[in-house]
């Protein structure tokens, strides 16, 4: 039955109060541990065409005349266009139309960054799109702007109010602590860098907008064009089979979706907008810049007493500001925790979701400041993290959480860390840290799926949600076998096309599988309750005692036992067509992911290189369904993690706001050489509570505890405090340095 | 100018100072190539000439004068199956690089190091973090 909810809709740590509309969720969790074929490794349904290049990307769509778009973007870091004159572009060879500010959305007179785009051309070719671009006449007239965050929050210029929190009485606790630490942490601005750059191609059809874009949220595009155009929805269709990357970046329509869309209005013609690598590094979002001033307080015996943070999220021109504090909120028992958050707006590029934005700085901020703490105390980091476990999320509880045993399963690893200080020499130092992990990822309504059953008793999964590279498609049509009876290589999944399929929710905040998923099972069971309700009337047997297992329908009785095939050969051409949603929630309860990262790190002390030698990570995210894609995802965070850690930073003039590092031998992410040995261990628990599926998200927890981790081993290793991110040759010879000059001063400086 | 691909000899036309990459992907429609970042840093574009690895994106077309092999070509060759099993493949577009930087690897040297497999294959960038996948399809490519 549907019925109307009023609940609290979670995206990316994002909370907002909306009506629902759900459908009961009746199916019983399947047992723990592997069925036939969901919690079973799976190779990926896709895996052959994209490995074998057939796979056809936003990238590779090439439509019958179609034109080329390029966006002419400001120089300055504030600047109005005062004037624009368009015709000496227009008159360019191969050039075909032209627009400027107010012509689109996103092309604006204001431009509040250094390469926010303000005017788009399209040509028969990119070159001449290109080369017109310069023919533009612009005459800019400079603002003033503001580059520094820390100015930006004395002058008041900021997104929104401060966000202030505050439970218990912080300054009492502190007061009568017996320990406090406080320190403070910074966080660089890093690129997503999707190998497929952002880009769409828009074609007009009669009065429908056809888009094929790079993206992350096929219905979500859709509904912003249809807004921003003043169109109906329907008349807009957004496809996206294959996708070359976003993690958080491709979660809306942008401005080269616009441009294109006018574009292809004007002339009447397909029109492709693709920024370039060089655009991609301008301005094609980021994880903006964090300053992070920590205090914890503790008694002498361990028990954290208070935590507090004074945050500034350096935003850049837009985006939204991400919750840093939430770690320091959540992560530990603590009845005093006051937390303020400013969010400056600076004329830098905006900022977009990345891969658990907030909590990747605010977990390297709290997780460091926790290590520090345990070396005041001469505690054991992990013991001390045990000492001060939440069980409750400051009274709500949690829908599951197996932290501890995150935490009994680390330990073997933790353990090494007295034989890999052993091998130490001269130069490299070698250490251990460790660092929690608390995230969301549960997901939530509405999503929905659909299922077609063949004569042939192949199953076709059908809903418009999108596989970013995760394995999403491969898991809902385990889940599908699983649910249906059938072999997997029986299921195919249709996905990624708004006119092809149901809603479902957008590929972001690790909440494809557990959003969709138990959608996708519902369809499956409603289709194998039709053809078990067909076999009864069929074989004249009672329904109760049939069942589907491996391919075939089966009694109970043991006198039935006919190959789906077989049985559904009197379908003929017609189908049958199952139908499912996405069940509610738990009420009244905190649905989070957890885990735990420990890391072998050696410091090369005379030059400051830091490897990371080692990492074990073990995850808490409910049911596993594919063990073998979840591995890949996990091995994949810890590696873009580490170069967030060690090498990865987006450079910016200081004087005129414009992008240093827009290559990508200036921008350094790791390649096969930087990865070191990776152990990956999952609880793999399905949640009682949550969906008949039991499971949560795993695409961004795995970066999330990475960096403080890092850090912890060059402590152990070193005995110098890490503060900032990247961790570079020059910071790590800083820490160097001052953890010397503590030493000199008598105080501990290691464990 | 002419060009030998996969086997198949091409009559293409096409602007000097065209990159063999641009060439392959906008007049003979060979998508299998990708662009990722059109200057060389990324291996995405990778195609083999004469077995032999380069950046397809900043290579001009016209100077090409060996016979160049794209992912078009090594479709049956059993990297792309150790691929698939390993699960060497995340979001897919650095892939098609890996795998014909890889077969310009194990043609060379067939049963390479994890030394050698990094050396070799250092080039090619992969976001979303597939390497340790990658290095195990590369080790058990002929398994």
């Amino acid at each position: 039955m549907a019925r109307l909810i009023r609940t609290e809709k979670e995206v990316e740590g994002r909370f907002e109060e909306v009506w629902l509309v759900v459908e009961e969720d009746p199916l019983e969790q399947w047992p723990a541990g592997p069925g036939e074929v969901v919690g079973r490794p799976a190779v990926r349904k896709d895996a052959l065409e994209r490995v074998r290049g057939e796979a056809r990307y936003t990238a590779d769509i090439r439509l019958p005349g179609m034109l080329h778009a390029a966006l002419l973007r400001s120089p300055y870091a504030h600047a109005r266009v005062r004037r624009i004159d368009l015709a000496p572009a227009l008159a360019l060879p191969g050039v075909r139309a032209a627009i400027g500010p107010g012509e689109a959305p996103g092309l604006d007179a204001e431009a509040g960054y250094a390469g926010a785009p303000v005017a788009a051309v399209a040509a028969e070719t990119d070159a001449q799109a290109r080369a017109a671009l310069e023919a533009v006449d612009v005459e800019w007239e400079k603002l003033d702007a503001v580059l520094d965050p820390e100015e930006a929050v004395e002058r008041g210029i900021l997104h929104g109010e401060p966000e202030r929190y505050e439970r218990g009485d912080f300054d009492r606790a502190v007061a009568e602590a017996d320990v406090v630490v406080e320190s403070t942490y910074r966080t660089q601005v890093v690129l997503h860098n999707s190998m497929e750059t952002h880009q769409s191609v828009c074609e007009w059809i009669g009065d429908r907008l056809d888009i094929h874009t790079s993206t992350q949220y096929v219905w979500g595009v859709r509904a912003e064009v249809a807004r921003e155009l003043g169109i109906a929805a329907d008349r807009v269709r957004v496809v996206c089979e294959y996708m070359g990357g976003g993690f958080g970046s491709k979660n809306s329509a942008g401005e080269y979706t616009f441009a294109a869309a006018e574009l292809a209005r004007r002339t009447g013609r397909p029109v492709r907008c693709a920024l370039t690598r060089r655009e991609e590094h301008v301005a094609a979002g980021n994880r903006n810049a964090t300053l992070q001033r920590l205090t914890v307080a503790a008694r002498s015996d361990g028990t954290i007493t208070a935590l507090g943070g004074d945050f500034i999220n350096a935003l850049g021109w837009g985006g939204w500001s991400a919750a840093t504090e939430g770690p320091l909120k959540m992560l530990y028992a603590c009845e005093n925790v006051r937390t303020t958050r400013s969010t400056a707006k600076i004329n830098t590029p905006p900022m977009k979701a990345f891969r658990a934005p907030g909590f990747v700085e605010g977990t390297f901020g709290l997780e460091c400041l926790i290590d520090e703490l345990a070396a005041r105390l001469d505690v054991d980091p992990l013991e001390l993290r045990r000492m001060n476990y939440a069980s409750s999320n400051d009274g709500t509880p949690f829908s599951s959480k197996n932290l501890a045993q995150c935490y009994e399963r680390a330990r073997k690893h933790w353990d090494r860390r007295h034989a890999v200080r052993a091998r130490s020499d001269a130069t490299w130092k070698r250490g251990v840290g460790m660092a929690s992990q608390i995230w969301y990822g549960g997901g939530g309504p509405p999503s929905y799926a659909w299922t077609r059953v063949g004569s042939d008793g192949r199953i076709t999964v059908v809903t418009a949600m999108q596989d970013i590279g995760t394995g999403t498609r491969t898991a809902m049509a385990q889940i599908a076998a699983e649910e249906l009876g059938v072999p997997l290589d029986r299921v195919e999944v249709t996905l990624g096309d708004t006119a092809r399929g149901p809603y479902a929710t957008l590929s972001a905040g690790s909440s494809t599988t557990p959003s969709i998923g138990p959608a996708v099972r519902a369809a499956a069971a409603d289709a194998k309750r039709q053809i078990l309700e067909i076999a009864a009337q069929r074989y004249d047997l009672e329904e109760r005692i049939l069942d589907i297992r491996n391919g075939t329908i089966v009694s109970a009785d043991g006198n039935l036992s006919v190959g789906l095939a077989e049985f559904l050969e009197l379908l003929g051409s017609a189908q049958i067509l199952g139908k499912g949603a996405r069940g509610p929630n738990p009420t009244g309860m905190s649905v989070l992911t957890f885990g735990v990262h420990v890391v072998e790190a050696a410091v090369d002390v005379e030059t400051g290189e830091v490897r990371v030698e080692r990492v074990a990570a073990v995850h808490d995210v409910g049911r596993i369904v594919n063990p073998l894609g979840a591995e890949s995802q996990v091995e994949g965070g810890i590696i873009q993690g580490i170069g967030h850690t060690l090498s990865e930073q987006r450079l910016m003039d200081e004087e005129t706001g414009r992008v240093l590092t827009t290559s990508l031998d200036a921008y350094r992410m790791p390649t096969i050489a930087d990865v070191p040995e990776i152990v990956c261990e999952f609880v793999d628990e399905p949640d009682a509570h949550l969906t008949n599926l039991g499971s949560k998200g795993l695409g961004e927890p795995p970066i999330v505890p990475i960096a403080a981790a890092i850090a912890n081993a060059i402590r152990d290793a070193t005995g110098a405090d890490v503060h900032e991110l990247p961790v570079s040759r020059e910071e790590m010879l800083r820490a160097l340095r001052e953890a010397e000059k503590k030493e000199r001063r008598g105080a501990p400086a290691a464990v | 100018m002419k060009l030998v691909i996969n086997g198949d000899e091409h009559e293409v036309d096409a602007p000097v100072g065209a990159s063999l990459a641009a060439v392959l992907r906008e007049r003979l429609g060979l998508t299998g190539t990708k662009i990722a970042c059109n200057e060389g840093h990324c291996g995405a574009c990778t195609v083999m000439i004469d077995g032999v690895p380069v950046l397809s994106c900043i290579t001009l077309a016209h100077s090409v004068e060996g016979e160049v092999t794209t992912i078009e070509g090594l479709r049956d060759h059993p990297l792309v199956d150790a691929f698939v099993r390993a699960d060497a493949v995340q979001c897919g577009f650095c892939t098609p690089g890996q795998v014909v930087s890889a077969a310009a690897l194990v043609a060379a040297r067939p049963t390479p190091t994890e030394e050698e497999i990094r050396h070799a294959m250092a080039g090619n960038i992969c976001r979303c973090g597939t390497y340790p996948k990658i290095e195990e399809a590369i080790l058990h490519w002929r398994d």
